[in-house]
C-alpha cells in the first residue's frame, strides 16, 4: 500500500520535477522537540518527504537551539516556529544568516494568562482581568501573603508577567515556573480539589484537551503596547496590554536546502496547518496514546485531501 | 581585592591554634556584618566595573580555538568517525537504516544473551534478573527507546574505558602526567553537566555524536583515577617475579601490571558503566533520543504515568548493569587444567552465542505468527499473545499501564491527610526557614562571606584550605554572579542540612539489624538511580513551585549517601571499642554518642562530602522547578551559543563545590589519623 502511494506520488512528481535537479539522496533532517504537536507534524511532513522518495531523519533537539543547527544545515527545517517563544532565537539566526522564513501556517497562536475552567466558579466575572483582579484573593498561597499568585513562564521566555501586573496595578504577585512541566504540574495539582490557579499557557496546546479552559481577557493588543507608554489604559507604563491574539506560527528552512532537496522544497513552502488540525495531530499521541510515527499515518490517511494537493501541485 | 586588607589580622597571629584563627576570622566577618549599614556599596557587593568581563574572553578564546586554530574541523572529523560507530550499533540495536543493515536484532535474542550472560557472571540469579529486565523493557513497550540509549551506551562506555585506561597507565608512568592531570579531573568531577553539554554540540553536532562525546567525557575521571590507583597497589614481588621471568617493557604492562590490579580496574569499569547510563539520560537536554527524551517529551505533556515506567526500565537497566559488572569484579579468572576440551573453556560463550541464535530463530519464525492486542488479553489466548510479541511488540500489545498510574498518583497526592501536611510544610519552611536564611545569606557582604567560609575552612582544615577556600571564592565574585552563586548555595546548604536530619537517623536505626541495613540500602541504590529529574513532577506537586519543592527534590538525592555512610561507619567500628563501653556500662545512648558515632565520624563525614556534591548536581537541574540560581542561567545558556559564559557559571558551581570537597576531605584525613584507624 505504501510503496503504491510512492509510485503514484512518484509519477505525479516525474513531469514537473524535470524543471529541478532532483532531490539528493542525503536524509532530509528533521528536529523534534519536546511537545506533541511538533513532533506529530515532523512525522507527517516528513512521511509526506518519504512518500516523495527523499530520505528523512529525524533528531530530538532543544527548541531554541535548533535555529542555530538550522543556519549551520545540520538540521535541514523546522517546522513550528512560533511568535511568541521562538520569534527572537528565530529573528537572532536570521541576521547571522543561513536559514529563511519559508512561509507560514494558516494557524494562529496565542499566550497569555489562562485559566481552568473550575477556576471560573469561584470567580464568576472571569474572563475580565477586572474581575480577576478582585478575586486575587482567591489565588494566595503560603508565600504570596494576601496577593494572588500568577505562575509565569520560565524567565527565559520573557512574558513580561511582571511588568503587566505593575502597570495594571493588579494585587499579584508573579513567580517564574521552571519549565512547561512545571506549568502542567501546577495545574495538575490544583486539578484534585479544584483550586483556582492563573498560569501562563499558550494555543494550540496538548493542555487544552486535557483541561478546559480560558484566557483572561487584557485590555487588546495594540501596536507599540510593548515599545510606547502612551499607548494601552496606562499612560505612563510599557506592556499595559495583553498579547496579541494572534501570533504567526511560521516555518524556517536553511538555505542550501532549496538546490538541494528542490521538490521536497517546494512542497515545505507550501505546507500549511490550522489550528483544529494541529490539536488533532497533538490528540492523536497526548490522549489516544498513539506512537508519533503511527499518529502521523492515521493522520495522513484520514486527511489526504488535505496534504495530496501540496504535494501534486509541484510547479 | 577587598580581601587582602582584612587579611593581615589572621596573618598575624601565629602562635594560636587553629580554632583560635578561624575565631579571627569569623570576629573580622561579623565586625564587617556589623559594620554593614555605614559600608561602602563597594564593599557589599564588588562594583560592576570590576568585574572583568570574562563570557566574551572566553568566547573570544573558543572561537579562537575552535575557527583560528581549526580545532573544529578536527572535532567535525572525530564526529564523522564516531557517527559510523553510533550508527552501527543503532542499525543491530533499534534498525537505523545505516550500515551494516542487518538490525534490528529482535528482543528476545537480545533477553537470552542477556540471561546467559548473567548467568556466567552471577548464577540463576542473576540471570533470571537479566532476563526479566529485558522481558520488562520489551513489553511496557519501550524496547526501541532503550536500545536508542543503549546504542550509545555500548560505544561511550568501551570508548570511555580504553580513553581512560591509557591515561591512567599514562598518569601512573609520568608523574608530571599525573600531578597536571589531577586537578583537572577535580574540575570535571565537579563541572555541572549542563556545562559538558553545550561545547559538546558545538564542537560534535547536535544530536547522538554530542551526547555520546558528552557521555564519555563525563565518565572518563574515574576510570582514570581507579587505574592509577591499581597499578601503584601492585606488590613488588608480583613485579619482581615478572621480572625474573624477562618480561619485556609491553609484557610488564599487560601480563603482570594490568592482570594484578584488575579488581580496581574492574571497579572503574563500573562506575564508567554507571556513569555513562546517568549521563545518556540527562543527554536528552541537547537532543540525544532514547529513554532520556520520551522521559522528557512525557513530563512536557504531563504524563506522570508514562514518566514513571521509564524511571522503573532506567532502574532495571541500571541495576541490571551494576550488579553484573560488581560479579565481574568478585569472579576470579578461571583456570584450566592442561588438555580441557575446547568447549569445556568455553561453555559460557557457546551458551551466549547458541541462546542468540536459537531465539533469533524463534522470533524470526513468529514473525508470521498473528498478533493479539493487549486489551483481548486472556489466560485462553496467552500462548497466542505470547507468539505475537516473540518478533516485536507493537504498541497495541504492550503492557503499559500508564494511566492507571497517573490516576494512582493523582489520588495518592490529593489525600486530604497528605496535602494538610505539605500545605503546612510549604508554609513553615518557606515562610519561617527558607527565606529568611535566603535572605540572610544574600544580605551579608560579600567581603564578609567570604571570611566566612575561610574562618569554616580554617576551624575544620587548617591554613592551606582557608586560603584555597579564599581563593576560590574570590573568583566567584569575580565572575559577576556573586548573588545566583549565594542562591545556589543557600539551596544546596539548606538541602543537606534537612538530608542529615533525615539521613543520619535512619542509617543509625538501619545499622542495628543486618536486615534493616540491606533492605535500606536497597532503596537507596533505587533512589538514586531513578533518573533525577523524574522526581521534579511529584516535588512540584506536593509543594507548588518555590523553594520548599527544590529542597525537597535535592533532599532525596543527598540522604541517599548520609544514611548509606552513616550504616558503613557504625558498621565497621572496631567491635573491641563497643565491648569496652558495654564493660564500663555505658547505656545503648551513651554508647552511641561517645563511642560509636565519634569513631563513625569519618566516615560519615565522606558521605556527607558526596550529599553536598549530589546537591550541587540537582540543584542545577530543579532549575526545571522555577529558581533564581546558576541553574536557571545554565539552562538558558543551553538554548543558545553563549560558550563563554556557560563556562563561567559551570565553573563557579565547581569552584564552590571543590572548596567543600577540600575542606571536608581534609578534616576526614586528620580525624582518622587521630583516631588511629588508618
Amino acid at each position: 500500500m505504501k510503496k503504491l502511494t510512492t509510485a503514484l506520488v512518484a509519477g505525479v512528481l516525474a513531469m514537473p520535477m524535470t524543471a529541478f535537479a532532483a532531490d539528493s539522496d542525503d536524509p532530509i533532517v528533521i528536529p523534534i522537540h519536546n511537545w506533541s504537536s511538533q513532533i506529530v507534524m515532523s512525522n507527517v511532513v516528513g512521511q509526506i518527504f518519504e512518500s516523495m522518495g527523499n530520505n528523512v531523519e529525524y533528531v530530538t533537539t532543544d527548541s531554541q537551539a535548533v535555529y542555530e543547527s538550522v543556519r549551520l544545515g545540520d538540521v535541514t527545517l523546522e517546522l513550528e516556529v512560533w511568535e511568541g517563544a521562538f520569534g527572537a532565537s528565530f529573528r537572532a539566526a536570521l541576521e547571522k544568516g543561513g536559514l529563511h522564513d519559508a512561509g507560514d501556517h494558516d494557524a494562529v497562536t496565542r499566550e497569555d494568562w489562562w485559566y481552568p475552567m473550575w477556576t471560573k466558579e469561584a470567580c464568576p466575572g472571569l474572563p475580565d482581568w477586572k474581575a480577576l483582579n478582585d478575586c486575587a484573593e482567591l489565588f494566595k498561597t503560603a508565600e504570596t501573603g494576601d496577593k494572588g499568585r500568577y505562575l509565569d513562564g520560565p524567565v527565559d521566555w520573557l512574558k513580561h508577567g511582571q511588568e503587566r501586573v505593575a502597570a495594571l496595578g493588579m494585587d499579584f504577585v508573579v513567580v517564574n515556573a521552571g519549565s512547561a512541566a512545571a506549568l502542567w504540574a501546577e495545574i495538575g495539582a490544583a486539578e484534585a480539589d479544584k483550586t483556582p490557579v492563573v498560569v501562563f499557557n499558550w494555543t494550540p496546546n496538548f493542555a487544552e484537551a486535557v483541561w478546559p479552559g480560558e484566557f483572561v481577557e487584557f485590555p487588546e493588543w495594540v501596536d507599540g503596547c510593548d515599545k510606547d507608554p502612551s499607548v494601552g489604559p496606562n499612560p505612563d507604563a510599557l506592556y499595559d496590554c495583553g498579547n496579541p491574539a494572534t501570533g504567526y506560527l511560521k516555518k524556517a528552512a536553511w538555505d542550501g536546502m532549496k538546490d538541494k532537496w528542490p521538490s521536497a522544497y517546494d512542497v515545505l513552502t507550501r505546507i500549511s496547518f490550522t489550528n483544529p488540525q494541529i490539536a488533532e495531530m497533538a490528540k492523536l499521541v497526548d490522549v489516544d496514546e498513539m506512537e508519533p510515527e503511527e499518529a502521523a499515518e492515521e493522520w495522513l490517511a484520514a486527511n489526504e485531501d488535505i496534504w495530496k494537493p501540496w504535494v501534486e501541485t509541484g510547479s | 581585592m577587598t580581601l587582602v586588607a582584612d587579611m593581615p589580622g589572621a596573618a598575624n597571629a601565629q602562635g594560636l591554634s587553629q580554632s583560635q584563627k578561624a575565631g579571627i576570622l569569623l570576629l573580622a566577618a561579623v565586625a564587617l556584618m556589623l559594620a554593614r549599614p555605614i559600608l561602602p556599596d563597594a564593599m557589599v557587593r564588588l562594583p560592576e566595573w570590576a568585574i572583568p568581563p570574562l563570557a566574551p574572553m572566553l568566547d573570544a578564546l573558543f572561537n579562537f580555538i575552535k575557527d583560528d586554530l581549526g580545532l573544529i574541523h578536527l572535532t567535525r572529523f572525530l564526529t564523522g568517525q564516531l557517527e559510523v560507530l553510533l550508527d552501527a550499533t543503532a542499525n543491530l540495536l533499534y534498525g537505523k537504516r545505516r550500515w551494516p543493515n542487518l538490525g534490528p536484532i529482535p528482543w528476545p535474542a537480545i533477553a537470552a544473551a542477556g540471561a546467559v550472560l548473567g548467568y556466567a557472571l552471577g548464577g540463576w540469579r542473576m540471570a533470571v534478573f537479566a532476563g526479566g529486565t529485558f522481558i520488562w523493557t520489551a513489553l511496557v513497550g519501550q524496547w526501541k527507546i532503550a536500545m536508542q540509549t543503549m546504542s550509545v551506551l555500548t560505544v561511550a562506555a568501551p570508548v570511555a574505558f580504553l580513553v581512560g585506561l591509557g591515561l591512567g597507565i599514562l598518569a601512573w608512568k609520568y608523574r608530571g602526567f599525573d600531578r597536571v592531570i589531577k586537578p583537572i579531573l577535580s574540575v570535571l568531577q565537579t563541572l555541572p553537566f549542563f556545562t559538558y553539554l553545550l561545547p559538546a554540540v558545538i564542537f560534535f553536532k547536535v544530536g547522538p555524536t554530542a551526547g555520546a562525546v558528552a557521555t564519555i567525557v563525563y565518565a572518563i575521571p574515574p576510570m582514570i583515577l581507579m587505574t592509577t590507583l591499581g597499578l601503584r597497589k601492585v606488590p613488588a614481588e608480583v613485579v619482581e617475579a615478572g621480572k625474573m621471568s624477562g618480561c619485556t617493557r609491553l609484557q610488564m604492562l599487560t601480563r603482570v601490571y594490568i592482570p594484578a590490579a584488575r579488581t580496581e580496574i574492574l571497579v572503574g569499569v563500573n562506575q564508567v558503566i554507571m556513569l555513562c547510563l546517568a549521563m545518556v539520560v540527562l543527554t536528552a537536554f541537547i537532543g540525544m533520543p532514547g529513554l532520556g527524551a520520551k522521559l522528557l517529551s512525557n513530563m512536557g505533556s504531563f504524563k506522570i504515568g508514562n514518566s514513571f515506567e521509564i524511571g522503573v526500565t532506567i532502574v532495571l537497566l541500571a541495576i541490571m548493569l551494576d550488579r553484573m559488572s560488581k560479579a565481574w569484579v568478585l569472579k576470579q579468572p578461571e583456570h584450566f587444567e592442561r588438555g580441557t576440551p575446547w568447549w569445556k573453556r568455553n561453555v559460557y560463550l557457546i551458551g551466549f552465542v547458541g541462546a542468540f541464535v536459537v531465539f533469533l530463530g524463534i522470533s524470526v519464525l513468529a514473525a508470521s505468527l498473528p498478533n493479539v492486542l493487549a486489551d483481548d488479553l486472556s489466560l485462553r489466548n496467552l500462548p497466542g499473545y505470547i507468539g505475537g510479541i516473540l518478533d516485536e511488540v507493537t504498541r497495541k500489545q504492550s503492557l503499559s499501564n500508564g494511566k492507571e498510574i497517573d490516576t494512582a498518583i493523582k489520588g495518592f497526592l490529593a489525600i486530604d491527610g497528605i496535602q494538610a501536611v505539605t500545605e503546612w510544610l510549604r508554609w513553615f519552611l518557606n515562610v519561617k526557614v527558607l527565606i529568611p536564611f535566603r535572605n540572610a545569606m544574600l544580605w551579608v557582604p560579600t567581603p564578609a562571606f567570604i571570611l566566612l567560609v575561610m574562618a569554616f575552612a580554617w576551624w575544620l582544615a587548617g591554613r592551606r584550605e582557608a586560603l584555597i577556600a579564599g581563593l576560590f571564592f574570590t573568583l566567584v565574585a569575580f565572575s559577576g554572579w556573586w548573588d545566583r552563586s549565594v542562591i545556589t548555595l543557600y539551596t544546596v546548604i539548606s538541602a543537606t542540612i534537612l538530608a542529615m536530619m533525615i539521613g543520619i537517623p535512619l542509617g543509625i536505626f538501619a545499622s542495628r539489624s543486618e536486615r534493616w541495613a540491606g533492605r535500606i540500602l536497597l532503596a537507596c541504590d533505587t533512589a538514586q538511580t531513578f533518573p533525577s529529574f523524574i522526581y521534579l513532577i511529584p516535588a512540584i506537586m506536593l509543594f507548588g513551585v518555590n523553594d520548599v519543592a527544590v529542597v525537597f527534590s535535592i533532599l532525596i538525592f543527598a540522604t541517599v549517601p548520609l544514611t548509606r555512610y552513616t550504616i558503613e561507619g557504625l558498621r565497621t567500628v572496631p567491635p573491641e571499642m563497643t565491648e569496652a563501653a558495654d564493660m564500663s556500662g555505658a547505656s545503648r545512648l551513651q554508647k552511641l554518642l561517645s563511642v560509636q558515632l565519634p569513631l563513625a565520624l569519618p566516615t560519615m563525614a565522606v558521605g556527607f562530602n558526596q550529599a553536598i556534591m549530589f546537591a550541587f548536581f540537582m540543584v542545577i537541574i530543579a532549575a526545571f522547578i522555577g529558581t533564581q540560581d546558576l541553574g536557571q542561567e545554565l539552562q538558558r545558556t543551553l538554548a543558545g551559543t553563549d560558550l563563554g559564559k556557560n563556562f563561567v557559571l559551570g565553573m563557579n558551581v565547581s569552584l564552590m563545590a571543590l572548596t567543600f570537597d577540600l575542606i571536608i576531605t581534609k578534616w576526614a584525613e586528620t580525624r582518622k589519623q587521630a583516631l588511629g584507624l588508618g
